[in-house]
């Protein structure tokens, strides 16, 4: 069994045992305990990923290939490059993060809890690592069906509007993508493989009908203008643990469809269409950073945050030279880092007060010094501050826009005022000042738990951000590959 | 390979017919509440029929049988192999029900259900207008008694004089157009009516009148729309056995009929039978999966559900034959049957659940019974979600490669109406997923009502539990099952 297998079942399988272990609550120590085991051994099998990856090479990497569905030529086909190699171990990385997290909150149905997080964790290391578009499409569906119940059972007062909506929507994105891919494998002669698809030569009209069936399925994910929608109402009611997910993880889904689909199969239509898409990003990184300004609660304003820094992931992707998609990329990682960040600290807050509304709350450095000091340093990152994780891959894409139009390269900047705009307000509003209330004054300051999630979090972010060499220099070979293939047409 | 006679080849009919017999009689003898002595008999019967079947299917060759009237072939060794299996685990599922709602003062459910079985054997293996007729006729006329097997039951009564008023004027569709088919053509071997239909010496008015009786009756009895009528009136009147009883094996064997008449008997009118069955399907999917929405209760949620579900397959039907050549039918036909077969799978285990839940009095038959199952018995809530995203088709279940098989078929077939179909489909599926999605919302997301607790025996949990893990199993291994199917269709053109 290859390591990306290892990486991929390993928590799968812990969390079949969870589900299997029956929910007691007595049981409960037992089971976080197994799901810690389980998780941390997800991350352990994929440290040799890293230190046995080959840098500088674009070739796929621990490939593993196995004729999996004959009658179809479907093959269970995994490997990694330079772009999905820091996407497998966030993911690998948050889960821990994630089951930390969530050891005292969750008391009901631990087991279940902890089981889909650990599923669903393999399954998106699945999706990032698959070569076959059907055995990605498997992955990708997969994870709706643990999300869905880990936002339905453990969610907010309006968690069974927020999860239908998750599910249908996304749903409908992904279906039309079956669709293409089922066209793909007619028209290259029954083949599913995604290199075979890459040398594939394809008309202007198909491409343009394919472009837009694989843009259903990965904007509705991103989320991008204006199909975003579903993303501040799942975040609202889903639990904190769902969120974090949600936001470092699951969106990646679709900005990494992008990569793999998109530009490479039907680069002919993502030139033709770049304009549009680049205008839907700017459209997300301005417009919905103003939305994120007036909102009142705090897990809608880091969820429109979260549109506008994904905007800066498409907008990159879609300028097409190297500066701007490697910095679409490293903003992926780096949002996967401070958005998991966000969401944490407003459920370290959700625990002791139980209200997100920015209005209860003013004060609390007063009462949570230590937590009010991290809460700033991921604050700055999430608006961008040099030194954190969330400055380098916006800098990057806005040197990359300036090389190909000065203007938007200074739309996109002005994000970075209103970031900061957002995210100091909201920071002023809700630690700075004197005790607002009585809830405020009761706080009590993070416990070391809570104290080992942030601190994990805090050395990547800022790991991230003073030295991004080994975050970059992964994906160089990789992404230009990627660029050097986009170029070139694929009309007949 | 052609004799007279050819007793070996219907050995496990014989084996079949006698053993009923026999249990018949035998039963008069078991004093026993719950009919124990039956029940095992009838298990072991249906075991070793069903063994009997797979051998003959792991032969391979095809065999005629009774001058030519019966045909042994691996499609037929197959879906009667499966459709064994699917009574033998209805019949598990259904005892301790049935034992409580007094369906087993006699041993008639089992002896009926073993006497449809049979019939449906001789529809599967007919190759000649009459025999696929008196099988047909053997399957329904006791699922007509075993709807009315509660005769004090009011709604059961009526579901069952339902039954027999559409089921009998569906047979007599689909005689009519038989016959019509065999005065145009003068035989009632399917083999010959093919030929006399391509040597193109056909009155066509006769043949296209009886042809459009012959998809009326075949649709009738899919419960395509617009003949769905009786689906969930007799769904959700029939006593919860006997609908999975009437809904879970007879399908395969009214796939084997519509295979055997419209694609072997007929296949030189492909185009008018493929234009009909694209009209039934689309109509079907659209009222099948609308309907399915408003519906409160469970049973007929189900019925309408497969109404939609038989809509895929009809589709799959219609995209066999395109252009000149034939080369897309293996994919259409052999996806069909991949389909039937996955989807009387999951039924089994979705029925499996609600008889499991149904207590003395208490029929667990609207969807809000199903409330806070979760915390009741994980276990079985965890099948019905399977089955539920399953039939919703989403990956990693096995409903998801059913679905993706046929879509595959429709696209391959090319052309912008079977691109129009393709989406049509895709969007259909949609609203199906809001519906089933709505039965895993009540299990996991609401409070349970009823907090009597779930006991049941750990034969028929077994059987559940095997039948859930199958529903997942063949979702990450498809490859086996769909090859046999694709062998099967395959086997039909020698």
């Amino acid at each position: 069994m290859g390591l990306l297998s290892l990486a991929i079942w390993t928590p799968v399988l812990f969390g079949v045992l969870l589900l299997a272990m029956g929910g007691d609550k007595r049981d409960a120590g037992a089971v976080r305990w197994l799901a810690l085991l389980g998780s941390v051994a997800g991350l352990a099998v994929t440290v040799p990923l890293y230190t046995g990856f080959e840098t500088g090479s674009a070739a796929m990497q621990f490939v593993e290939r196995v004729l999996w569905v004959p009658a179809f030529n479907i093959h269970y086909h995994l490997a990694i490059d330079g772009i999905s190699l820091w996407l497998v171990l966030l993911t690998a990385f948050i889960n821990v993060i994630v089951v930390l997290a969530s050891w005292e909150v969750i008391q009901e149905r631990v087991n279940q809890y902890m089981g889909a997080f650990l599923i669903l964790s393999g399954l998106m290391i699945g999706v990032f690592s698959a070569q076959d578009a059907m055995l990605f499409y498997v992955f990708f569906e997969a994870t709706l069906i643990p999300m869905y119940l880990i936002i339905g059972i453990w969610g907010g007062p309006n968690k069974i509007y927020a999860a239908f909506k998750f599910f249908l929507y996304t749903l409908l994105g992904s279906l039309l993508m079956l669709v293409a891919l089922i066209y793909l494998y007619n028209v290259s002669g029954g083949s599913f493989d995604l290199a075979t698809w890459y040398k594939l030569p394809l008309a202007a009209q198909p491409q343009t009908l394919l472009f837009f069936a694989f843009f259903a399925a990965f904007a509705v994910k991103i989320p991008m203008w204006p199909v975003h929608t579903w993303l501040p109402d799942v975040h609202v009611e889903a639990p904190t643990g769902g969120s974090a997910v949600l936001a470092a993880i699951m969106l990646k889904l679709g900005a990494y469809g992008f990569l793999r689909f998109s530009l490479p199969i039907t680069p002919d239509a993502a030139h033709q269409w770049s304009g549009l898409m680049v205008g839907l990003s700017l459209v997300a990184v301005v417009y919905v950073g103003l939305v994120a300004m007036v909102q009142q609660d705090m897990k809608k304003l880091v969820a429109y945050s979260s549109v506008a820094h994904m905007g800066f992931v498409s907008l990159g992707f879609f300028l097409f030279n190297d500066l701007s998609v490697s910095g679409a990329i490293v903003q992926m990682i780096a949002h996967g880092f401070v958005s998991a960040a966000m969401f944490l600290g407003i459920g370290v807050l959700y625990d002791r007060v139980h209200s997100r509304e920015i209005a209860s709350y003013g004060g609390v450095i007063n009462t949570m010094p230590k937590f009010a000091a991290f809460a700033l340093l991921f604050t700055m990152a999430n608006c961008g501050l040099p030194g954190t994780a969330g400055f380098v891959g916006e800098w990057m894409v806005i040197l990359g826009a300036v090389k190909v139009n000065f203007w938007v390269g200074l739309i996109a900047a002005s994000a970075l005022i209103f970031g900061a705009g957002y995210s100091l307000w909201m920071f002023k509003r809700v630690y700075l000042g004197p005790v607002a209330n009585d809830d405020v004054k009761a706080l009590h300051d993070i416990n070391s738990r809570e104290f080992l999630v942030m601190a994990l979090l805090a050395v990547m972010v800022l790991y991230m951000g003073v030295h991004p060499k080994p975050f970059t220099d992964v994906m160089d070979a990789s992404v230009a590959e990627l660029l050097k293939h986009v170029a070139v047409s694929k009309l007949p | 390979m052609i004799e007279s006679n050819n007793w070996a080849a219907v050995a496990p009919e014989l084996l079949l017919l006698g053993m009923t017999s026999l249990i018949a009689l035998f039963d008069l003898a078991v004093k026993t509440p719950l009919r124990g002595a039956t029940y095992r008999l009838t298990l072991l019967t249906l075991a070793v029929v069903a063994a009997l079947h797979f051998v003959q299917a792991g032969n391979g060759e095809t065999v005629y049988a009774f001058s030519n009237m019966i045909v042994v072939d691996a499609m037929a060794s197959l879906l009667k192999g499966f459709a064994t299996i699917a009574v033998l685990v209805t019949l598990v599922y259904s005892r301790p029900y049935a034992g409580a709602r007094d369906m087993l003062r006699a041993g008639d459910l089992f002896t009926l259900s073993l006497y449809s079985l049979l019939g449906m054997f001789v529809m599967i293996s007919g190759h000649h207008f009459l025999t696929l007729y008196l099988g047909l006729e053997l399957l329904t006329l006791p699922g007509y008694a075993l709807v009315a097997l509660r005769r004090d039951e009011l709604r059961s009564t009526e579901a069952a004089m339902k039954y027999f008023v559409l089921g009998s004027l569906a047979s007599g569709f689909l005689l009519y157009g038989l016959s019509l088919v065999y005065g145009a053509t003068g035989s009632l071997d399917l083999a010959g009516v093919q030929e006399a239909i391509s040597s193109g010496m056909i009155d066509k008015t006769v043949l296209m009148l009886g042809l459009v009786f012959v998809v009326s009756g075949l649709a009738f009895k899919l419960g395509a729309v617009p003949f769905h009528m009786w689906v969930p009136d007799v769904y959700h009147g029939a006593p919860t056995a006997v609908t999975l009883m009437i809904g879970g094996a007879p399908k395969l064997a009214a796939f084997a009929i519509v295979m055997r008449l419209l694609v072997e008997g007929m296949l030189p009118l492909v185009w008018h039978w493929q234009q009909m069955l694209m009209v039934l399907a689309v109509v079907s999917l659209l009222i099948g999966n609308l309907a399915a929405v408003a519906q409160t209760n469970l049973k007929r949620m189900l019925a309408f559900s497969t109404i939609a579900q038989m809509g895929f397959v009809l589709l799959s039907f219609a995209s066999g034959v395109v252009g000149q050549d034939g080369t897309n039918m293996n994919a259409a036909y052999s996806s069909a049957m991949f389909y039937m077969i996955t989807y009387v799978l999951t039924t089994l285990a979705t029925f499996g659940v609600i008889l499991l839940l149904a207590r003395d009095g208490f029929e667990s038959e609207e969807i809000s019974d199903l409330a806070g199952l979760n915390q009741r018995n994980p276990m079985f809530a965890g099948v019905m979600t399977a089955c539920m995203f399953s039939l919703a088709g989403v990956p990693p279940l096995v409903g998801f490669y059913a679905k993706f098989s046929v879509l595959q078929s429709l696209l391959n077939a090319g052309g912008g109406i079977y691109i129009g179909l393709t989406v049509f489909a895709v969007m259909m599926s949609l609203i199906g997923a809001f519906y089933y999605l709505r039965v895993v919302k009540v299990m996991y997301f609401d409070a349970p009502v009823q907090t009597a607790a779930i006991a049941a025996a750990p034969d028929q949990r077994f059987v559940l539990a095997l039948n859930g893990a199958l529903v997942l199993g063949l979702g990450l291994m498809p490859g086996g099952l769909m090859l046999l199917c694709d062998q099967a269709i395959l086997a039909l053109w020698h």
